[in-house]
């Protein structure tokens, strides 16, 4: 009778074992910087992969930053990437939001948390990028599904709390994109032991920008030679460059409704309203 | 929406790894979303807008699409100012001609494709890939065109790999054909593919790509009621698309006008216009 009944464990118990396994499965990874500066917001990751990425694109001024287990993470900015496109398509572009996606990743992990034989080890950054700086929205979610609505600043990943300090003590609203990474770059390479720092260079880093000064698609990388300018303290490149060398009209392409917004704004409301 | 009425958390299909295809998604997870999904009742017809001619041209290093602004419901005008050319990525355009409502709504479908595709895969798909694409789609169409509500797109883009433009047409049954220097669809396009074919030059310039459009449609116009001919009194011009290394660009209003006059002054007297 009593040979499958398991030991009693209380719900705090099981609760806490669940929380400190997820948490320490996130500190292992290496962290990423999330931090507003005055052009739009800024991904900052530690991540020598090409390939594997932690900062990715969602929709026009939506994108998405994790650190933990890469497939679990992985498996949920696809996630996030067939929700935004698909509210795209049966609704408006416009009506595809950060909070929405937010709201939708929090019910996830937080079923996933109380209801699954493992939590998953993740921590991302929803971000959207506003007109203004004051229009910025940056929420933080946890393994267990809490959110956090940010502002400033998010650091998520080993060593998070650190880092936390650090970019409260230095981060200031309106800095140039330039001192923005530089301060991210610098809290990522601080040792959390207080050793030596370390110093990052492009090819170890991922950075990607939403660029509230794009047309449509705001997401960018930041990579190669711009990175290297920006970065640097000499150069004094201090933004990403607008028009920008690489950029193309795909900004104004991707809608039959919006796709010559651009050329019409002076005399008619940007609204994706029917041309056709 | 479609994140399930009990809770707000992502439904678990959206969580199957697999397809970076937003067609295959919608097909699994929301196919009323999908145009060819719905059905008609048997033998019925229907009058719907239709559209009318567009226009393709390749030049050195690119291609020119171009298309007419009228939209038609049997013998009435049911739009003037219709857009038919639309650029679908970074380096791709579609034109359309046959049912109108249909059409607009493949190409959005498309280009939530495509864009889907480059997010989750992280690369651009090949052009031969997106002409592919867009043909499973004509064919899922199949249905509707028995019935009279066809779509005959045509696709034109720059293959970065070949480094050229190259034109794709279709037919109905979702048919995908390569086109070399020039092609045209819709009700006026027999008539502009002759004015293409006396006007079109191997490795000309972009511009001189786009007075040949410009100028095939406007013949188009002359005799196919159909086709809209370059509206002066209202200042409504062809859409004129271009697409090379450096992306998918539409040619502003201004510019088409002054092609437009262009052609126009030349075929004053002189109705055949250039030789």
């Amino acid at each position: 009778m009593s040979a499958g009944m398991p030991f009693y464990v209380s719900p705090e118990q099981l609760m806490k074992d669940r929380a400190d396994f997820a948490r320490k499965g996130i500190a292992r990874g290496r962290a990423v910087v999330v931090l507003q500066y005055d052009g739009g917001v800024a991904f900052v990751a530690e991540n020598p992969s090409r390939a594997l990425h932690k900062v990715s694109e969602i929709y026009d001024r939506i994108a998405f930053a994790a650190v933990g287990k890469y497939p679990e993470f992985e498996n949920l900015r696809v996630a996030g990437v067939r929700y935004a496109d698909l509210r795209g398509y049966s609704y408006d572009r416009s009506d595809v939001t950060a909070r929405g996606l937010a709201n939708a990743y929090a019910q996830t992990l937080g079923t996933v948390f109380t209801q699954e034989s493992k939590p998953y080890e993740v921590e991302l950054v929803v971000a959207e990028v506003g007109d203004t700086a004051d229009g910025d929205q940056i929420y933080r979610l946890t393994y267990d599904g809490s959110v956090g609505d940010e502002h400033g600043y998010v650091a998520m990943g080993g060593g998070a709390e650190q880092i936390d300090a650090g970019l409260q003590q230095d981060w200031r609203p309106g800095m140039h994109l330039a001192d923005a990474l530089a301060l991210a770059v610098r809290q990522l390479g601080a040792d959390p032991a207080g050793g030596e720092p370390r110093t990052l260079t492009g090819d170890q880093l991922e950075v990607a920008v939403l660029d509230r000064n794009r047309p449509r698609r705001r997401f960018r990388r930041v990579q190669g030679e711009l990175l290297t300018r920006l970065l640097s303290s000499e150069d004094p490149t201090a933004d990403v460059p607008v028009p920008d060398e690489d950029d193309s009209p795909r900004a104004s392409s991707t809608n039959p409704q919006t796709q010559r917004d651009s050329e019409r704004d002076q005399d008619r409301d940007v609204d994706g309203g029917a041309d056709a | 929406m479609t994140a399930g009425p009990e809770s707000g958390r992502l439904p678990s299909a959206y969580l199957v790894p697999g397809s970076s295809s937003f067609t295959e998604f919608l097909s699994a997870h929301a196919p009323a979303l999908l145009p060819s999904r719905r059905p008609l009742p048997p033998q019925a017809t229907l009058d719907a807008p239709h559209g009318t001619t567009i226009v393709t041209v390749t030049f050195r290093g690119g291609v020119v699409m171009a298309g007419d602004r009228r939209a038609t419901m049997g013998n009435i005008i049911a739009n003037r100012d219709m857009e038919k050319v639309f650029a679908t990525d970074e380096y791709s355009l579609v034109g359309i001609a046959g049912t109108a409502g249909l059409a607009i709504e493949l190409v959005r479908l498309f280009q939530v494709e495509l864009e889907h595709y480059e997010k989750i895969e992280g690369t651009l798909m090949s052009l031969e890939g997106k002409a592919n694409r867009l043909a499973s789609m004509i064919r899922g169409n199949l249905g509707m065109a028995m019935q009279g509500l066809a779509v005959v797109p045509m696709f034109a883009g720059y293959d970065l790999i070949e480094d050229r433009g190259r034109i794709f047409s279709y037919d109905v049954t979702g048919g995908c054909y390569e086109e070399h220097d020039h092609h045209s669809v819709g009700s006026g396009s027999l008539f502009a593919r002759g004015a293409m074919k006396k006007l079109y030059r191997r490795d000309q310039a972009a511009g001189d790509a786009v007075r040949v459009a410009v100028e095939a449609l406007y013949d188009a116009a002359d005799d196919d009621s159909a086709t809209g001919g370059p509206d002066v009194g209202r200042r409504i011009w062809p859409t004129v698309g271009v697409v090379d290394a450096e992306g998918a660009r539409f040619v502003t209003d201004d510019e088409v006008a002054g092609v437009v006059e262009a052609v126009i002054a030349d075929r004053r007297d002189n109705p055949g216009g250039a030789r």
